[in-house]
């Protein structure tokens, strides 16, 4: 267990040796904003929540954290650090929280740094906060969700562009499952029970139960699930294709 | 002490190591040789335990490096070929690191990561990121990575590979250091460093060990053990002086070289010729720059065997 946390300090701190980290953060707050302001007619709306900020996070994960979690097992590989990893006395799942947990931190970090608008909107009216502190909490369930899936991507393949793009496509299977027009299509002649699994599976219905300020015990649980799902297939992919 | 039994290797359609049986004791510091493509660094990453062996079994200390990987892994030290390592990094940070996965603690930490910074000379490069560093340099950090928690059992896939004439003596007199209380395999294409360090070579060919020997012996294998080499002062003499030494009954043959005026006098099936040539030498009266005796040439025996 000690190695993860020694695994997570080295990953989060080489985000800050490069520039990666800071073009990320800025790119995601200016998105973020832009997207709440110009797209979410926040001032428009004259409603004091944070519901146009949050709808938007999916949509700017889909293409964000693939960007983070493309390097997590592919550049490891690409550089041959993977093999010096790997004759530590370090088990592999140890590794695998590690980077993931670095990497989910750092976006929780960048989350974070979204508080002014906040801020914002406590100014501005009386919100309650309660609604958005859980929308908080599920817009990072759902970081850690595309985050899984994008490690899983990455420990497939030593290229990170691949890994990139198979990152995106997963996501958006998964994010695409909940929406209208998917679930319609099965609607028509699909039993209703598939329909159900099939909008079950979707991040989005989670995520917006969540953001709406319903805590379930089955919307965590299916993050939980899904988290430990793609982690423990990365684990998995590592195990049978480290060394290619 | 490290053993393996019939380890071998396979991918799809080629086989990368095939039935590679060895093991070493304390003292002994095994040179693995071959050429490029043998099979070399797939066998030490198979005692790394970082490629899974398609057959065969590995045992560090007596543990197996697929049974109980930490174990075995606590007890290695290990070179990967090409000294990865984390580019971002700071030296400093980067040898804490490890330090902090080998479980190194307190005054134990402090004092062997001292060690590794002075013996592999790192303090003028603690602060500098591992990507800005020269070949020489990332080498050395990738050496000090991993003799770090003074391990029993050493394996170092080509450490003195792009670094220069005093880094090599450097590196070799580090080598020969440990080599008293530790085991050492370290692989290498370059067969000075056999000579230098190594008192047991296997060489290895299309995956399969083809010698197992010391590194004497080895070169006693050679056509030139034995042989003696003879520099002319008079380049005149040179028809004669190789007539009057392929006449000699224990010569089987005579190599000339008329750049430098030199001739090599190989003897039949390991004869002492020495004597006979040098006799022959004052007789005659040849003008001699130079006589000495060949202890065999290790790179002669590495092609005989590995073509």
């Amino acid at each position: 267990m000690r190695n993860v946390g020694i695994i997570l300090r080295r990953e989060l701190a080489s985000y800050f040796a490069t520039p990666l980290a800071y073009v990320f953060i800025l790119i995601f707050l200016v998105l973020a904003n832009a997207f709440t302001f110009y797209l979410g007619g926040f001032y428009e709306r004259g409603q004091a929540d944070l519901q146009p900020f949050f709808a938007f996070h999916p949509w700017l994960y889909l293409f964000l954290i693939p960007a983070i979690s493309m390097k997590l097992w592919a550049e490891e590989r690409k550089s041959g650090s993977i093999e010096l990893l790997m004759t530590q006395p370090v088990k592999l799942w140890e590794a695998v929280l590690g980077k993931y947990f670095a990497a989910w931190i750092f976006i929780a970090l960048a989350l974070a740094l979204t508080f002014p608008i906040w801020i914002t909107v406590n100014y501005l009216g009386r919100p309650d906060n309660g609604t958005i502190i859980a929308g908080y909490l599920g817009s990072l369930l759902l970081a850690g969700g595309f985050l899984a899936v994008g490690s899983c991507m990455s420990a497939l393949t030593r290229n990170q562009v691949v890994a990139f793009i198979l990152g995106v496509a997963v996501c958006f299977a998964f994010l695409l499952a909940g929406y209208p027009m998917v679930i319609n299509a099965f609607q028509s002649w699909a039993p209703q029970p598939l329909v159900d699994a099939i909008a079950s599976l979707s991040f989005l219905t989670h995520f917006q139960s969540i953001s709406r300020g319903v805590l379930e015990a089955r919307d965590l649980l299916y993050f939980a699930m899904l988290i430990g799902f793609f982690l423990f297939t990365t684990t998995v992919a590592l195990d049978l294709r480290k060394a290619d | 002490m490290i053993k393996t039994e019939h380890l071998s290797k396979r991918y799809e359609s080629v086989t990368a190591v095939e039935d590679v049986t060895f093991d070493v004791r304390p003292g002994e510091v095994l040179g693995f040789l071959g050429p490029n493509g043998a099979g070399k660094t797939t066998t030490m990453r198979m005692l790394a335990g970082f490629v899974t062996p398609t057959a065969g079994k590995a045992f560090i200390c007596g543990h197996d490096v697929e049974t109980e990987p930490l174990a075995a892994k606590q007890r290695l030290g290990y070179l990967p070929e090409g000294a990865p390592s984390y580019g971002e990094m700071r030296v400093r940070r980067f040898l804490e690191f490890i330090a902090d996965l080998r479980r190194l603690e307190g005054p134990r930490r402090r004092e062997r990561l001292d060690y590794v910074i002075q013996r592999l000379q790192l303090a003028s490069v603690l602060e500098q990121s591992i990507d800005t560093l020269s070949k020489g340099f990332r080498r050395r950090v990738g050496l000090a990575q991993a003799i770090v928690h003074d391990p029993p059992v050493l394996i170092l896939d080509e450490p003195t590979d792009g670094l220069d004439p005093n880094q090599k003596f450097e590196v070799r007199t580090l080598i020969n250091e440990m080599a008293r209380d530790k085991i050492i395999v370290i692989s290498t294409h370059i067969l000075e460093e056999v000579d230098a360090v190594c008192n047991r070579a296997i060489i290895i060919a299309r995956g399969r060990i083809v010698a197992d020997d010391t590194p004497v012996k080895l070169a006693a294998r050679s056509r030139y053990y034995n042989a003696v080499s003879l520099q002319l002062a008079r380049p005149e003499q040179l028809t004669a002086v190789r007539a009057a030494l392929a006449a000699l009954p224990s010569v089987a043959e005579v190599e000339v070289s008329e750049r430098d005026v030199r001739l090599t006098a190989l003897p039949r099936s390991g004869a002492a010729i020495l004597p006979a040539v040098s006799e022959l030498a004052s007789s005659k009266g040849f003008a001699l720059k130079e006589l000495h005796l060949e202890s065999g040439r290790l790179d002669e025996v590495f092609r005989s065997i590995t073509a």
